[in-house]
């Protein structure tokens, strides 16, 4: 059986990753996982975070983030135009390609 | 070892004097490469495409150039190969997984421009781990690479296929790419050189993206200012990488001569905490060796190391998670048919990406999402600046300091292919350099109580690229024994 | 009030509008940020989101979004960039480039032609997504067969305005996005084509009890793309929830979607199903933190906001402009066809005259009338208001000149066969009854007032009724002269 479709959004508010926590992320990350796949990896996942615990358990109030090694702002370029990709090579690439598009087999569910 | 073998043995440095001066044609070099490539590749499996016959027009337009008397550069004629993480302009690029394959990239990444106009000739396209994740060059679609010194060994990973192809002897120099030790691990584990330079010193337009923030294109070579030398050809602002440092490449061989004499080195007790006795004992001595070579080493602890891996281990996760989402089937790379457009994205996904890859996907993914990102991936960047602070303390008594590149020699193919968090432990001692966006290098300093090289590790501050080639080539030159060709 | 919302009830709507920058080039990429090119033209391995790509930020995008905080009267701040990560063809990376926690504008205000005031709570910069078009079933999303996907407008540059939530009818909504279109507009940061997707409109609509403080759940609606759309979806939305209240139901958060066709909303996805986006800092790109010196020079670069400008047009009236004139000079600057208007009134022309010329015939094809020369519709004004064209005349060349951008009054009134009123044949032909009437005339001339319609209807009679009567009556006012 392929789990493609968990209960949506809730989390249990307890640290260790439960076998819903990966179907929910699975989905997410849009993987399916076979029962067996589920079974390994929340075992598995679960093993690296209870090694992170350490990390997680740390009181680090008023500590600030560090997004990035760099302490650099304001990197920017002119608006002017280069040279753009030549479509025939563009859309090579593609699996599927209809009317100078990307083709895609139907959307279902909206727009976020 | 052949004629050819001993020609493919020579440095970068020499080839290319040889090519640019006319002594030597950059195909001739090149055959020798390849005649060796042709005799152990079947066995080492480094490369994921050999690119003879582009590298023979390659070499034949060098051999152009200089009977022209046209300039060829620092590199004329030298191979080099590339991780196959490097986009190669109409050259099948495949982060060693199915979903890219048979993707030719549209464009050349930064550093294979700065090869091209330094005269290189690229030789072929390395083995890794799929999207760079891994230590072990095991989880590659292609199979594993093998350790030129022990096939029945990895050679470490990701950057394995550039590691094992430099030690093999197939060029004398190959780029691999570093996020939480993926040049250096393969490097000590290989018995060659392998360095992660500054973040922000080498364009990462053109690498396939694991972990922005810590990933960053390096060198592997036979030799400390071989490395340098390539590092010099590919360093240097990029106006197409935001996060690319102002300036020229580091002048990494201006202080190759220099030795260390007076330099404060610190021996990271953390660098060594769990490392196999044997690797412990090498580092030592190329402490002994820096102290005897002048230097004044003490020993220094750094206990926010400790939290580096766990760190680590949620922030990169996280940052591939989302780097990892463009691979959905609609614009390039596999597509598995489905009736819709979600069921297509699953499909392909769960057919393109190996078990590691989708572990970290859902690690990352797990990291940031709604509740958890406080904890987890908030928590690891906070962790990220203590670790920053730590070095900066460390620095304020040392120029550089000192530790293993990894806790043990090569392990055996298929030893942990069953326990991702003893892989993830062989990145200890090699990520808080990619968290603080530091250089740091593996020289190759003696071997193990088995036979395979040991590598020690040299870390400096940001930018602090002379200082930190300067210390490697000190401890090249103190190297207990003859580097063993495999 | 809504019509149909009655006094118990108030409405509380929140808008936010996505604004596409008129910049040359993407935010990320130098690929022409253009609308209607062949499909995937506009593309490269930035904004593709080919593996190994990367993005560097566009000065031009910056500047305008400052030009729009400036405008807006917000802070423009130190800023930085998140991923909003979700799946969907349309998005090349598989997630969006926004500015999150960090906007580079917070905090304006935006003052309406009423002279109410609606709150700014942020501006911030992220880039557009593809255009994807539905095959099979007329191109509606859940018939469709497959879709096609174009990636020209993924990457262009957007600035998303939040504004508080104190708009408080549909016909207040309409007024906020007509005038924050305008203001857009006169920054030079967008041209406010809301027809052609440049700027789109999503709708936070909630209702409460009248007077009451506390907020009622609200329901987003998505992608209005007219003003039309938008006070139709806000009155349905409103309509919707109260007789859901009123008859004892509750309010599910959710975001809905605008069936233009069917004239109602209907649910997208409700709350439960809401994304997670996983926001985290963009590790490609560095933060932006303009000094003070690039913000002032960015304020200096703009010209006249729309208030300024409808005070400038109203002040050309003497004693005010009435209502109607009030409502023509909204349409104006709206429209940004007051320097059109401008051009006439400083050449001489009566600004009654010009105002109405603007409003009733040139505003009926914008596009033309932002083409049109201004010294010809000067110079045709002219005409018309010295009578050499009567008004019928005028709007007959009008036509031509907004069909041609341009051209000489004079030679196109010659072309139309009006050429024995072009030159001074108005004055001889008045003269020329006024000779062979002597006694009317000396009764004109004596103050008789019912002497004027005589001599007009007579001169109108001769000109087979191409006359401009004010001309005529201004000719017989300067014959009689002393
Ligand atoms: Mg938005
Ligand atoms: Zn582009």
């Amino acid at each position: 059986m392929t789990v493609e479709n968990g209960p949506a959004g809730a989390h249990p508010s307890t640290a260790a990753l439960s076998r819903a926590d990966v179907v929910h992320v699975a989905r997410l990350a849009r993987l399916d996982l076979s029962e067996d796949e589920l079974e390994l990896f929340t075992g598995q996942l679960a093993s690296v975070l209870d090694y992170a615990a350490d990390v997680a358990a740390l009181d680090l109030t008023g500590v600030r983030p560090t997004a990035h090694p760099l302490p650099v702002v304001n990197v920017l370029r002119d608006d002017v135009v280069a040279p753009s990709l030549e479509r025939d090579i563009v859309l090579a690439m593609a699996p599927s390609v209809e009317d100078d598009r990307f083709s895609v087999p139907r959307i279902v569910g909206e727009e976020p | 070892m052949s004629a050819d073998g001993r020609s493919a043995r020579r440095t970068a440095a020499d080839i290319a004097s040889a090519v640019a001066a006319g002594e030597e044609s950059a195909a001739a070099v090149l055959d020798a490469h390849l005649a060796v490539i042709e005799s152990r590749e079947p066995d080492l499996h480094a490369f994921v495409s050999v690119l003879g016959d582009e590298a023979r027009e390659r070499a034949a337009a060098i051999d152009r150039s200089v009977a022209a008397g046209e300039p060829v550069g620092p590199l004329a004629g030298v191979p080099v190969a590339l991780k196959d993480n490097l986009c190669t302009l109409g050259l099948a690029t495949t982060c060693s997984s199915k979903i890219l394959e048979g993707w030719r990239p549209p464009y050349d990444a930064t550093v294979v421009r700065r090869l091209a106009d330094a005269g290189a000739v690229i030789i072929g396209k390395t083995n890794m781990d799929e999207f760079a994740m891994g230590s072990s060059t095991e989880n590659s679609s292609s199979g594993p690479t093998r350790n030129p010194h022990d096939t029945a060994k990895v050679p470490g990973g990701s950057s394995g296929g550039s590691a094992a192809a430099v030690a093999a002897g197939f060029a004398p120099l190959g780029l691999g790419s570093d996020t939480g030790g993926s040049i250096r691990q393969p490097a000590a584990f290989c018995g060659v050189v392998g360095m992660k330079p500054t973040y922000g010193a080498v364009s990462r337009y053109g690498l396939v993206a694991f972990a922005s923030s810590l990933d960053q294109i390096g060198p592997f070579a036979t030799t400390v200012a071989d490395a340098a030398l390539l590092l010099e050809v590919i360093g240097g602002h990029d106006p197409a990488d935001s996060t690319s440092l102002d300036g020229p490449a580091p002048a990494a061989r201006s202080r190759l001569g220099e030795g260390v004499d007076g330099l404060r080195v610190g021996l990271c007790a953390q660098l060594l905490t769990g490392a196999a006795p044997d690797v412990a004992a090498r580092v030592h001595e190329a402490a002994e060796a820096l102290a005897v070579a002048g230097a004044r080493v003490e020993e220094v602890s750094i206990p926010e190391f400790d939290y580096g891996l766990s760190a680590y281990y949620l922030l990169a996760p996280a940052e591939a998670s989302s780097n990892l989402a463009r691979y959905d089937g609609v614009r390039y790379g596999l597509r598995v048919d489905a009736p819709d457009a979600a069921a297509m994205n699953r499909a392909t996904r769960t057919a393109g990406f190996g078990a590691e890859v989708k572990r970290r996907i859902m690690l990352g993914t797990y990291a940031l999402s709604a509740g958890y990102y406080d904890a987890y991936y908030g928590q690891a960047q906070r962790v990220r600046t203590l670790v920053v602070e730590a070095f900066a303390r460390a620095y304020a008594d040392h120029d550089v300091l000192l530790g293993a590149t990894a806790p043990t020699t090569a392990f055996a193919i298929g030893s942990k292919a069953d326990d991702p968090l003893a892989m993830y432990l062989s990145d200890l001692f090699t990520i808080p350099s990619n968290l603080a966006g530091h250089p740091a290098i593996s020289v190759p300093f003696g071997t193990g109580d088995d036979g395979l090289p040991v590598g020690v590790q040299v870390l400096a501050p940001a930018l602090a690229e002379p200082l930190l080639f300067a210390v490697a080539a000190a401890l090249e030159v103190a190297t207990p024994q003859e580097e063993t060709v495999p | 009030m809504s019509t149909t919302l009655g006094d118990d009830w108030e409405m509380v709507i929140g808008l936010e509008v996505h604004c596409e920058l008129l910049t040359a080039t993407k935010l990320f990429c130098g690929c022409r940020n253009a609308f209607g090119d062949e499909p995937n033209t506009n593309v490269c391995p930035v904004c593709l989101g080919l593996p190994g790509s990367l993005p560097v930020l566009n000065t031009g995008a910056v500047e305008r979004a400052m030009a729009i905080g400036t405008a807006l009267g917000c802070e423009i701040r130190p800023s930085s960039f998140h991923r909003k990560n979700y799946f969907y063809p349309d998005q090349p990376k598989d997630y969006q480039i926004s500015q999150y926690d960090e906007p580079i504008n917070t905090g304006g205000r935006l003052e309406l032609p009423d002279g109410s005031v609606v709150g700014i709570t942020r501006a911030h910069l992220e880039e557009d997504t593809g255009k994807t078009l539905h095959v099979g079933e007329g191109g509606r999303i859940h018939a469709a067969d497959h879709s096609l996907v174009d990636y020209n407008r993924a990457g262009v540059p957007l600035v998303e305005i939040v504004s508080e939530p104190e708009i408080r009818t549909a016909a207040q909504a309409r007024a906020y996005v007509a005038e924050l279109r305008a203001v857009l507009v006169a920054t030079g940061a967008s041209d406010g084509r809301m027809e052609e997707g440049s700027m789109r409109v999503d709708a936070n609509v909630s209702v409460r009890p009248a007077g009451n403080e506390v907020m009622g759940t609200r329901c987003e609606i998505k992608n209005l793309n007219s003003l039309r759309s938008l006070t139709r979806a806000i009155e349905y939305e409103a309509d919707r929830q109260v007789a859901l209240l009123d008859a004892g139901g509750t309010i599910d958060q959710e975001t809905r979607h605008w069936d233009e066709e069917a004239g109602r909303t209907s649910t997208m996805r409700s709350k439960e199903e809401a994304n997670d986006y996983r926001y985290f800092p963009e590790p490609d790109l560095v933060p932006l933190a303009p000094g003070a010196e690039w913000i002032e020079r960015v304020a200096a670069g703009i010209g006249p906001l729309p208030a300024e400008r409808r005070l400038a047009l109203a002040a050309l009236f003497d004693g005010g402009p009435t209502p109607a004139q009030r409502d023509q000079i909204l349409a104006v600057v709206d429209l940004g066809l007051d320097p059109l208007l401008r051009s006439a009134t400083d050449a001489g022309v009566p600004a009654t005259l010009a105002l109405a010329r603007t409003a009733n015939e040139v505003a009926t094809d914008t596009d033309a009338a932002l083409r049109l020369e201004r010294t010809s519709f000067a110079t045709l004004l002219g005409l018309e208001a010295n009578g050499t064209l009567s008004a019928t005349q005028t709007k007959a060349v009008l036509a031509v000149l907004l069909e041609r951008g341009g051209g000489d009054p004079g030679g196109i009134a010659a072309e139309l066969g009006f050429e024995s009123l072009s030159s001074g044949s108005l004055a001889a032909t008045v003269a020329d009854i006024v000779a062979a009437h002597p006694d009317e005339w000396a009764r004109f001339v004596e103050g008789d007032k019912k002497m004027t319609g005589f001599f007009v209807g007579a001169v109108m009679k001769a000109t087979g009724g191409n006359a401009n009567g004010k001309a005529v009556t201004a000719e017989l006012a300067r014959l009689a002269a002393p």
